[in-house]
């Protein structure tokens, strides 16, 4: 069989760091810029930058999974992002994410495994297909965009790590960098940020990988250099900027749910049937759009997804 | 303060404090909310409801330790425009939440378009405590903007009209409860907004011990200056 490779060259190699930083700089200045003379208080709306455009990604293969429906832009994507890490505010991960160091990432594989290491994730992305997964995304406080990911099958990689027979579960844990992250300040999570799938979720083939978006390096504010896409679930169950891949026999304690177990639970299914505590989730907003929508059940990928909770109460697994 | 110099000074207020929807309007129009502009609109027409109800409670304590009374002049004023951003912030919501989730059997413009709107909003306060809480912060400031002319003091009497207006100690109290109670983990803005209504709330507290270990006398409302010589009935 033959395997198309993704470019071994890494995004450090490609363009002059000091040109790159620079260019950093700039579009800062530009924006602060803009800020000022736009003036009138409420920088909070104000402030928001899209990501820069990152490096190209090659060979993207496009996969039968993905929607037929419109992706929300690049600026939707970039700037209206859940990443506590830097902030509460929507706004905030696309001011300050560009701070966060991507060069050079290991993701440790740890647990119930054969292949404990520490992973670049070149090496990761080694002889992978790098595939473009459109995906609907729909986070627990009403609101969903569509976004075309890039990445390959975690499945894949967790064949790689060669998990035991003990591996029931498998815990992400996220950066926790206090120099590049101002949002730990706050103690509103515990940190670091830690989510969990049951194997069978983790090796479902609508479980992906994430290294890109519009096929282009993932911009900080969406969780680079790599994060998990699972779409069937809500937002906060994608962790981001993962630092290691735990395999366990136990379920993982995710951060929402230990933050308020009353309100988020480790399942965390779109289920419009199934309201959170203080809000309804039987709609939703399409960022851009006026009207609601009607939620999904999985968020519109029942058909693939439904089997794994055969005979499970839903209203108690949420 | 001479009465021009509060009329002059009325207008800056009157002018500064539309400056918020002015601002809204203008980001909306020109594309400077966040990619989901009618959160924005939410929010921020509900944290300025908030901001004018913690002004409205300050002007009390504020002439008592400054002794400067003519803030007094400017109460009604900010009173008014707590309830206008209330207002706003409910119908925002009613539109964005509430009516942009129906279905709309017999197309939008319908008579059956209205009664599901009111079943939306009615079930949903009637289902949802922070917007039970909410809503009633906005009911308790109906009275007191329909009371708040000259004329329904002097139809009241001071004394009963100050009683009645107590009713914005509960509207600040409710509104504090509401917002503390939607956000999904960051409460560090809903604290500051409890510890200003608490701080306001307890100066009157203090007060009011001291007053009924006889130390000082209550004050009561009189209507605004110009209409004072006309004879009390």
């Amino acid at each position: 069989m033959f395997i198309k490779r993704p470019s071994d060259i890494r995004s450090s190699e490609i363009t002059d760091k000091k040109l790159y930083l620079n260019r950093r700089q700039f579009i800062q200045a530009a924006g602060a810029t803009a800020a000022a003379a736009a003036g009138l208080g409420s920088a909070m709306l104000e402030a928001a930058t899209p990501a820069p455009h990152g490096r190209k990604l090659e060979n993207i293969s496009k996969s039968p999974l993905s929607t037929t429906e419109k992706p929300n832009p690049w600026d939707h994507i970039t700037t209206y992002n859940n990443y506590y890490e830097f902030g509460i505010d929507k706004d905030l991960p696309s001011q300050y994410a560009r701070n966060l160091k991507t060069d050079n990432w290991t993701v440790t594989v740890d647990g119930e495994c054969n292949k404990k290491a520490s992973w670049h994730v070149e090496d990761i992305l080694k002889g992978e297909i790098l595939e473009e997964r459109i995906y609907r995304h729909r986070c627990v406080e009403g609101w969903s965009m569509v976004i075309p990911w890039v990445g390959i099958p975690l499945a894949n990689f967790i064949k790689r790590c060669e998990p035991t027979s003990k591996a029931k579960y498998i815990q992400f844990t996220t950066a926790y960098e206090p120099k590049q992250m101002p949002g730990v300040r706050s103690n509103v999570l515990r940190w670091p940020y830690v989510e969990g799938l049951r194997m069978d979720e983790a090796m479902h083939p609508l479980t992906v990988l994430v290294v890109g978006l519009y096929d282009e390096v993932l911009p900080n504010q969406n969780g680079a250099p790599i994060r998990v896409v699972m779409p069937w679930k809500y937002g906060f169950k994608h962790a981001k900027s993962i630092v290691q891949i735990k395999f366990t026999e136990k379920q993982p304690l995710n951060s929402w749910q230990d933050q308020a177990p009353s309100e988020y639970g480790f399942y965390a299914n779109v289920n419009p049937q199934v309201d959170h505590p203080r809000w309804s989730q039987a709609t939703e907003r399409r960022i851009g759009e006026f009207l609601r929508r009607k939620t999904l059940m999985f968020n519109g990928y029942q058909d693939q997804v439904q089997s794994l909770y055969a005979g499970m109460d839903l209203r108690k697994n949420y | 303060m001479t009465l021009r110099a509060v009329r002059v000074l009325k207008v800056f207020v009157f002018v500064a404090a539309l400056g918020p929807v002015a601002w809204l309007v203008w980001a909306a129009l020109t594309g400077h909310l966040s990619p989901n502009p009618l959160s924005d609109v939410t929010n921020e027409t509900g944290v300025w409801t908030l901001r004018f109800i913690c002004i409205t409670l300050a002007i009390t304590p504020l002439r008592r330790l400054t002794g400067w009374n003519s803030l007094i002049r400017f109460r009604r004023m900010t009173g008014l425009f707590a309830f206008f951003y209330g207002s706003l912030h409910f119908l925002t919501y009613a539109i964005a939440d509430r009516f942009a989730g129906l279905d709309f059997p017999d197309g939008i413009v319908a008579l059956s378009t209205v009664r599901n709107l009111a079943r939306s909003v009615g079930e949903d306060i009637y289902k949802r405590p922070f917007i039970t809480i909410g809503f009633t912060a906005w009911l308790t400031m109906v009275p007191l903007a329909l009371t708040s002319t000259a004329g329904m003091i002097r139809r009241l009497g001071g004394r009963r009209w100050n009683q009645l207006h107590r009713l914005v100690y509960a509207t600040g109290i409710l509104g504090v409860i509401h917002y503390w109670w939607l956000v999904k983990a960051d409460i560090s803005r809903p604290r500051i907004y409890a510890l200003v209504v608490a701080l306001l709330l307890g100066f009157r507290a203090y007060r009011y011990l001291d007053e009924r270990r006889g130390h000082r006398k209550p004050a009561v409302a009189r209507p605004p200056e110009s209409k004072q010589i006309q004879p009390v009935r």
